[in-house]
């Protein structure tokens, strides 16, 4: 049985995420997608209440890890997974888990913003109604209280009926991520939350990260090192479905034990 | 030369014959409506009577009263290998016209053609009297004398006036007993056969105890006792209608008596002013859409088609759509994707291709005599040898051409459901929602308005089908529309008229040819029409749809 506190420091290296209450841990998992294998062996701790920021060349299987945790590859087809990921120390992968109820424990927001056709207020009320919340007084709670944790209240609160997709890519990003934290999860992916948003959207957005990190653990993949540096607290690097190097983001950057790591940063490949 | 070759490459060529073949289209279906609208819609215009001097080809002479209703062109020769007499000075071509005679009853026929040489004399009848009659077609004449019960009311100019005030109390009258007999009786004699019904059935299954039978029998003796009284009130009412009748001259001379009950509207074509006729037209248009058919379809209204041909489109509609919908929620989201679905699609878009007779014979042999044979056996095995739902009706057609229309419907949804993007499906699954809750919040709302699409196809081919119908339920004249105040008040195994088959039926298979047509192209007006507004309202309802889900366009 794993123990929620992290066990004996690896080649993976993540020295300082031992001393972190641990919320994820990643135990030798192995992805194929058909014949091709997209992650070997990850082994990775994820701190509670703090950003990880997963940074590597395309194809690294980053985003591929990140969406192994909502079990999301489920649904690509010919996709087969070998390893555990343990929440909590539970294992997402037993037969016994829900995988509805585990994706209301950890929310994802994608790339591109992906708004519902309906209100801004369905919007953010979607996962509640999936819950069964009827009682108008406790969506209309719920909801603000999303809202003003995305940063978006003030802009929005005179339009909540009004159709999403009349809102900006950057409003639309942060309603998406007000609809993932209205459900409350312990977990919030981002894949690449800015990378579609104009610099001040992104900026926004990167504000934001930093805020929710004191109530959710988030998990973000990122093509940019500027961004991966200024709002995570820990980094892993990966390459051809290995981790590379994971420890906090300061010694990722400044002080890399792995020459590969180095490289990268470094702009030499990539 | 260069110039061309430059031309050439601009393109423009190509342009001038793209506009061009829409040109072509739009010239092709303008003048399709404007020749089927000219045709149909002149019918109704109350054409002048004129009063004929003509020699016969035998060289008697005759008199004829009636309307000119078409003329056209003859080769002399062919006209005089036909036995008529053709005066050699007439040249090489004739003009004939064809004449409405009318008063059918009296003269065996109620078009003639004449030929020019042959007409002496041609002038507006002043004052002639034209009746429209409940049988017999329209009767050209002059009024001589009002008579009640045989006896002279009014005679000379006083008679037109009392004409009118007797017709007015003639329609009251014919009004009163047609809601007695199909309202009043009808519903007592369909409560009747459903006592029939319930004794049989009693019977059949052995609880035809004497207390039940009396129940039955007591209801039997009001529902006769109610049936006598307005019987006698019925009797009352043809001994009243059959009153008066109006003393006619014809053109030949002779005096005939005509019941004012059987005259549905009395017109003097030749003194009517422009308003009069203008007046005249519409209150025909009217009759036309709202009233029932006379005369085997040749005279009167269509309204039973067009409420017929709507309620199936609609019963249609409401089959088709959701078996479409889920077969294509089916293939597109659950199944899996291998060559058993690509057959299945395969054979889906060829069910498309099939000859429309093709379902119509499958739904006779299927629906009508397997499905309602057996559903009359379990049933309603009562009114059994008759047949209930075992025979052609409103829902054995609407379920054909359901059946007809659903591979479109399939088609129109599943492509819908592939253009939702994967990333709302994602995003709905992110937020903890299962793969159903998904479609049904989702993907199905967003698919709406490309289901909508195919119901419009559907629609479009269904309200236009004929062969098949013909197999299935649809009737020549239908005794009673298949809504009404009986319950259950839709009735589903009633057969039901259809202007489609109303324009083979009145174009094909009527007895008097000549008056026939003018309402062939005036049905197929309608019936392009209806289809037009069904189409227009399901339009409308996508439009809304898809502002509404406009996400899909960006």
């Amino acid at each position: 049985m794993q123990s929620t506190t992290a066990t004996a420091p690896d080649n993976t290296g993540d020295a300082q995420a031992a001393r972190e209450d641990i919320c994820l841990q990643v135990r030798d998992l192995s992805l194929w997608y058909s014949e091709s294998q997209a992650l070997k062996s990850v082994v990775m701790d994820i701190p509670r209440r703090r950003v990880t920021a997963f940074i590597g060349p395309s194809g690294c299987g980053k985003s591929t890890l990140l969406r192994c945790f909502n079990r999301m590859n489920d649904l690509v087809e010919g996709a087969r997974i070998e390893g555990r990921i343990l929440l909590d120390g539970q294992d997402i992968y037993a037969p016994s888990v829900r995988v509805a109820q585990l994706r209301q424990r950890i929310g994802m927001v994608f790339q591109k913003p992906n708004p519902f056709p309906k209100s801004i207020y369905e919007n953010v009320a979607y996962g509640l109604r999936l819950q069964g919340v009827k009682s108008r007084r406790r969506l209309d709670e719920v909801v603000e209280k999303a809202l003003r944790g995305a940063a978006l209240w003030d802009e929005v609160k005179d339009r909540l009926h009004e159709n999403a997709l009349g809102m900006s890519g950057g409003q639309q990003q942060r309603l998406v991520i007000a609809r993932a934290i209205a459900v409350e999860p312990e977990v919030l992916l981002l894949d690449e939350p800015a990378s579609a948003l104009d610099p001040i959207s992104t900026l926004k957005i990167e504000e934001l990260i930093y805020e929710l990190k004191s109530k959710y653990t988030i998990v973000i993949v990122t093509h940019n090192m500027q961004q991966a540096a200024r709002v995570s607290d820990y980094t892993a690097f990966m390459y051809l479905g290995e981790l590379i190097e994971h420890d906090d983001t300061n010694t990722i950057f400044t002080n890399p034990r792995e020459k590969m790591t180095e490289d990268y940063i470094t702009g030499r490949y990539g | 030369m260069r110039s061309t070759t430059e031309w050439m490459k601009s393109g423009a060529p190509w342009i001038w014959l793209n506009a061009g073949a829409v040109a072509a289209s739009l010239i092709m279906v303008l003048g399709l409506l404007g020749l089927i609208a000219y045709k149909g819609l002149g019918h109704f215009w109350p054409a002048r009577v004129w009063e004929f001097q003509y020699h016969r080809a035998d060289g008697s002479e005759v008199r004829l009263l009636g309307e000119i209703r078409d003329q056209e062109s003859i080769n002399a020769a062919r006209l005089r290998d036909a036995g008529e007499q053709v005066p050699e000075d007439a040249g090489e071509e004739v003009t004939r016209y064809l004449v409405k005679i009318g008063n059918r009853d009296l003269f065996g026929r109620d078009f003639l053609w004449l030929i020019e040489p042959g007409i002496a004399s041609r002038e507006l009848a002043p004052d002639v009297v034209a009746f429209e009659r409940r049988e017999w077609g329209n009767f050209y004449g002059w009024l001589l004398a009002v008579k009640q019960q045989g006896d002279k009311v009014a005679e000379g100019g006083a008679a037109w006036p009392e004409l009118l005030a007797r017709l007015r109390r003639v329609d009251e009258l014919h009004d009163r007993i047609r809601t007695l007999e199909k309202d009043e009786i009808g519903a007592i004699n369909y409560r009747l056969e459903r006592l029939r019904l319930q004794q049989r059935r009693l019977e059949l299954e052995g609880r035809d105890t004497p207390r039940a039978l009396a129940g039955l029998e007591a209801e039997r003796k009001t529902l006769k006792a109610r049936f006598a009284t307005l019987r006698k009130q019925l009797d009352g009412l043809y001994r009243d209608i059959r009153r008066d009748s109006a003393l006619m001259k014809i053109a030949d001379g002779r005096e005939v008596e005509v019941p004012l009950a059987k005259v549905v509207r009395a017109y003097r074509p030749n003194a009517m002013g422009p308003a009069g006729r203008a007046g005249f037209y519409l209150a025909k248009l009217w009759e036309f859409v709202s009233d029932e058919p006379r005369e085997a379809n040749t005279e009167g209204g269509i309204f039973p088609a067009i409420f017929g041909t709507v309620l199936m489109v609609m019963l249609m509609a409401a089959l088709v759509t959701p078996f479409g919908v889920v077969a294509a929620v089916y293939l597109r989201e659950y199944a899996s994707q291998g060559p058993l679905t690509r057959l299945i699609r395969i054979a889906v878009n060829n069910l498309a291709g099939v000859p429309s007779i093709v379902y119509g014979v499958f739904g006779l042999g299927f629906f009508v005599y397997f499905l309602g044979g057996n559903i009359d056996r379990l049933l309603f095995p009562e009114a059994l040898p008759a047949p209930t739902f075992g025979t052609p009706g409103l829902m054995w057609a609407s379920l054909t051409l359901a059946l007809l229309t659903v591979p479109v419907v399939i088609v129109a949804t599943e492509e819908g459901l592939a253009r939702i993007p994967r990333s709302i499906r994602e995003g709905s699954l992110a937020l903890g929602a299962t793969k159903a809750e998904t479609l049904w919040r989702t993907v199905l709302p967003m698919a709406s308005p490309a289901m909508m699409t195919g119901l419009i196809l559907a629609v479009a081919r269904a309200a236009g089908e004929v062969a098949p119908l013909m197999l299935v339920g649809v009737v020549k004249l239908a005794p009673a529309l298949p809504l009404d105040t009986n319950p259950p008040f839709l009735h589903l195994d009633r057969k039901f008229m259809h202007l489609g088959f109303h324009i083979y039926d009145v174009g094909f298979q009527s007895p008097n040819v000549e008056a026939a047509r003018p309402l062939v192209y005036a049905t197929a007006l309608l019936l392009v029409v209806v289809i037009v507004v069904l189409n227009l309202t399901a339009i409308y309802i996508r439009n809304r749809l898809r502002e509404r889900y406009r996400a899909l366009e960006q």
